[in-house]
C-alpha cells in the first residue's frame, strides 16, 4: 500500500478537513452548496472550481469523475482522451498528478474544499490517485455504490471498501484528516421509501466508522413529499447521533435524483424545495441540480446559477422546523432502527452483516436489478405524494407495515411513479417565488 | 442472468412472440430505463431477459447467443451511448450467430444533447437497425418499430397465466 504514497505530499502540503469545515458554515438555517460538476478537460474543470468557488453562495468545490473511470476501465478513458472525445467527468486516474496539481492549484484552500464523486464498487486506483493528490475527501459505500449500478458481486464490493477505507485513513499519519460520505440515502434515485436510504445511509456510515474514518457525512435524497422527507432526515440524525461513535458527522441533501422537471420553474421550485428540506432539518450541505438536468450535462453558468438559487431559497423558510419531539419517534425512524438494528445484530462484522442482510432479504432495495439484491420488495407512491412500500418481502418491517393487497405493476403505472415529481413541479404555476430580495 | 423481478412468484407467463434481450452499455449504470423496458415489451407479448446495467460486450455476445433473442434492445442514458454503442455492436456483428439479429439502440446517446444526424447514421452503418434518441416521441417510434418486427406478426394466443 505504501507504494501508492509519493515520499512527501506534493499537491496541497494540509488539507482542511471537508467535515469541519462543513460544519462550520451549514447547519443552523444555513446550507453549503455543492455542484455534481465534472469535465474531462483540466482547461475546463479547473473554470469550473474557480466559478463554483466565486458564486455567490457559501459553497464546496466537486470533481466529479466519469463512468469509464467508475468502472474501471481506465483504457476506454485513455482512448477517448486520444481521441479528443469529451467525458461526462474528470478522469482522475488517467490526468497525470501534475495535471490534477494544476486544476487545483491556487484553488482549493481552507476557503474551498474539494470533494471527489465517483461512483465506483471497485474504486481502489480513485483512492490511490486521491491519496497521490492530498484529496480528502470523496463518498460512496459498499452498498450504495454497488447495488444499483452494475454487475460487481456486492462480496467484492464491501472488500474493496474496506481496502479503500484503510488506504484513505492512512492519510491521518500525514496530519490530514480523510471525509467520506455515505452515497446510502440516494439508493436507485427514486422510488426507494425513505427508512431503506436512512437505514442504508446509517449503516453505512458505520462501515466507515468501523474502518477508522472520524470524519463522515450522511446523505439523503429528496423524494416526493417535503413532510415524508422532513420525517426521514430526522429519523437519520436521530440514528445518527445514537449509533456513530463520532460527532464529526453532518448531513447532506442531495436535490431530487429521479426524472428532473423540464421546465425551467419545475427545475428551480424543486431545487429551491430541496435547500428548505435542509433548513428545515438543520442539513448542513446541499447536492444541487440545474435547470438543464433532464436534457444534457449542466454548463458552469448552470451550474453557479442552482448554487446561487439553492443558497437564496434558504432565505425564506424558518429554520428547523422539523426539529420537534413529536417527529423522533416517526414511522420513518421505527421503521429505519428496525432495519438498521436487524443488520446489526446479523454479525459482528458490519462488512459480514451486510452480506447476509442481503442474502437473507433483510435489505432489499425495490426495482434494484442486481443479482445479490432480492428483488421482493416493492414501492409506490400514495394518493398524497407519500413513498409508501408495496411489498416488504422479507424485510424486518412486518409488524410496522400494514399488509396491502398485491399491487400489479405496468410499464404506464411505473412511468406515473417515475415522472410523479416532474409532472408535479413542471404543472405548478409558474410563477416565480420572489426570494431575499 | 434473468431478472425475473416483475413475475408473481406462483405465476409464470408463456409468450408467443419469443425472447428480447434488454441491456445497458458497459460504463451506464442507470437501471431505471431498463426496467420500464422490460414491462413494456413483456406488455407487448415477449418474454425479456434484462441484463442490467453496466454490462460487457462480451456477457452481451454470450446471452444472445444463448437465448437467440426476436430483439436486442440497447438502452443508455449516461452520454456514453454513441461511443459504447460503437464498440459493442462490432463484438455483437462479429458473432456468426447474431449477423441478422435485430439490434437496436436508444436513450440518450451523447453528452451534449442531442446527437449529430451524422452520429446516428454511423450508428446503423455500424451495424444497428434503428436508434432511438430521447425525445417527445421515442417511446410511440419504438412502438411502431416493434409492430412490423416479423414476430409482431404471430398472432398472440390470449395470454395464459400457468400456476405453478
Amino acid at each position: 500500500m505504501s507504494a501508492c504514497f509519493p515520499t512527501r505530499p506534493s499537491a496541497d502540503e494540509n488539507p482542511v478537513d471537508f467535515g469541519e469545515f462543513v460544519r462550520s458554515r451549514g447547519g443552523r438555517g444555513s446550507i453549503v452548496a455543492q455542484p455534481r460538476m465534472g469535465f474531462s478537460d483540466p482547461n475546463r474543470m479547473r473554470e469550473g472550481l474557480i466559478a463554483t468557488k466565486k458564486a455567490d453562495a457559501h459553497t464546496v468545490g466537486t470533481l466529479t469523475l466519469d463512468s469509464y473511470t467508475r468502472v474501471g476501465d481506465h483504457e476506454a478513458a485513455d482512448t477517448a482522451l486520444r481521441e479528443g472525445l469529451a467525458l461526462n467527468g474528470y478522469p482522475i486516474v488517467n490526468h497525470p498528478v501534475e495535471t490534477t496539481q494544476w486544476v487545483l492549484d491556487g484553488i482549493r484552500d481552507d476557503e474551498f474544499p474539494v470533494q471527489v464523486r465517483h461512483g465506483s464498487a471497485t474504486p481502489l486506483n480513485i483512492f490511490a490517485s486521491m491519496v497521490a493528490l492530498n484529496l480528502n475527501a470523496t463518498e460512496g459505500g459498499p452498498v450504495s455504490y454497488c447495488l444499483p449500478y452494475g454487475r460487481v458481486p456486492l462480496q467484492d464490493s464491501v472488500r474493496n471498501w474496506s481496502q479503500c477505507c484503510e488506504m484513505f485513513t492512512q492519510l491521518q499519519s500525514r496530519g490530514i484528516e480523510p471525509h467520506l460520505e455515505t452515497f446510502g440515502g440516494c439508493m436507485m434515485g427514486q422510488l426507494c421509501p425513505p427508512s431503506m436510504l436512512v437505514a442504508i445511509s446509517v449503516l453505512e456510515a458505520l462501515f466507515f466508522a468501523n474502518h477508522g474514518l472520524r470524519s463522515v457525512s450522511v446523505s439523503y435524497a429528496q423524494q416526493t413529499n417535503l413532510d415524508q422527507d422532513i420525517e426521514a432526515v430526522q429519523a437519520l440524525r436521530a440514528l445518527c447521533a445514537e449509533l456513530l461513535p463520532t460527532d464529526n458527522w453532518h448531513v447532506v441533501i442531495y436535490t431530487y435524483m429521479g426524472m428532473y422537471p423540464t421546465t425551467d420553474h419545475g427545475c428551480e421550485n424543486l431545487l429551491g424545495s430541496a435547500a428548505q428540506l435542509a433548513v428545515a432539518t438543520g442539513a448542513e450541505r446541499v447536492i444541487v441540480k440545474t435547470v438543464a438536468e433532464s436534457r444534457r450535462i449542466p454548463t458552469i453558468a448552470e451550474n453557479v446559477q442552482a448554487l446561487e438559487h439553492a443558497h437564496n431559497s434558504t432565505r425564506v423558510v424558518r429554520p428547523e422546523i422539523g426539529r420537534s419531539r413529536e417527529l423522533a419517534d416517526s414511522q420513518t425512524y421505527q421503521e429505519a432502527r428496525a432495519l438498521v438494528m436487524a443488520v446489526l445484530n446479523l454479525h459482528s462484522d458490519l462488512g459480514q452483516a451486510l452480506l447476509l442482510a442481503f442474502k437473507q432479504g433483510y435489505l432489499d432495495v425495490p426495482y434494484c436489478l442486481h443479482p445479490d439484491n432480492a428483488g421482493r420488495s416493492r414501492s409506490y407512491i400514495d394518493a398524497d405524494g407519500w413513498l409508501r412500500w408495496g411489498e416488504v418481502g422479507s424485510l424486518p418491517l412486518g409488524h410496522l407495515v400494514p399488509r396491502t393487497r398485491s399491487r400489479r405493476i405496468t410499464s404506464s403505472g411505473l412511468l406515473d411513479d417515475l415522472s410523479y415529481v416532474r409532472r408535479k413541479y413542471d404543472e405548478e404555476p409558474s410563477t416565480r417565488v420572489e426570494v431575499g430580495v | 442472468m434473468s431478472a425475473q423481478i416483475f413475475e408473481d412468484s406462483n405465476t409464470t407467463s408463456t409468450s408467443g412472440r419469443g425472447t428480447v434481450v434488454v441491456s445497458g452499455v458497459a460504463s451506464d449504470a442507470h437501471t431505471w430505463n431498463l426496467v420500464f423496458l422490460q414491462l413494456m415489451i413483456e406488455e407487448l407479448g415477449y418474454d425479456v431477459v434484462n441484463l442490467g446495467p453496466c454490462v460487457p460486450a462480451e456477457l452481451l455476445v454470450a446471452e444472445c447467443e444463448q437465448h437467440k433473442p426476436a430483439l436486442v434492445v440497447i438502452s443508455s442514458v449516461n452520454g456514453h451511448g454513441y461511443q459504447d454503442g460503437l464498440r459493442l455492436i462490432d463484438e455483437v456483428r462479429a458473432s456468426s450467430e447474431l449477423v441478422a439479429t435485430p439490434v437496436v439502440i436508444g436513450g440518450k446517446l451523447g453528452i451534449a444533447g442531442s446527437l449529430d444526424e451524422g452520429a446516428s447514421d454511423r450508428l446503423v452503418s455500424a451495424g444497428f437497425d434503428a436508434v432511438f434518441e430521447d425525445g417527445a416521441r421515442t417511446v410511440l417510434s419504438f412502438y411502431d418499430f416493434m409492430a412490423g418486427l416479423p414476430s409482431a406478426a404471430t398472432p398472440l394466443a390470449a395470454r395464459t397465466k400457468v400456476s405453478v
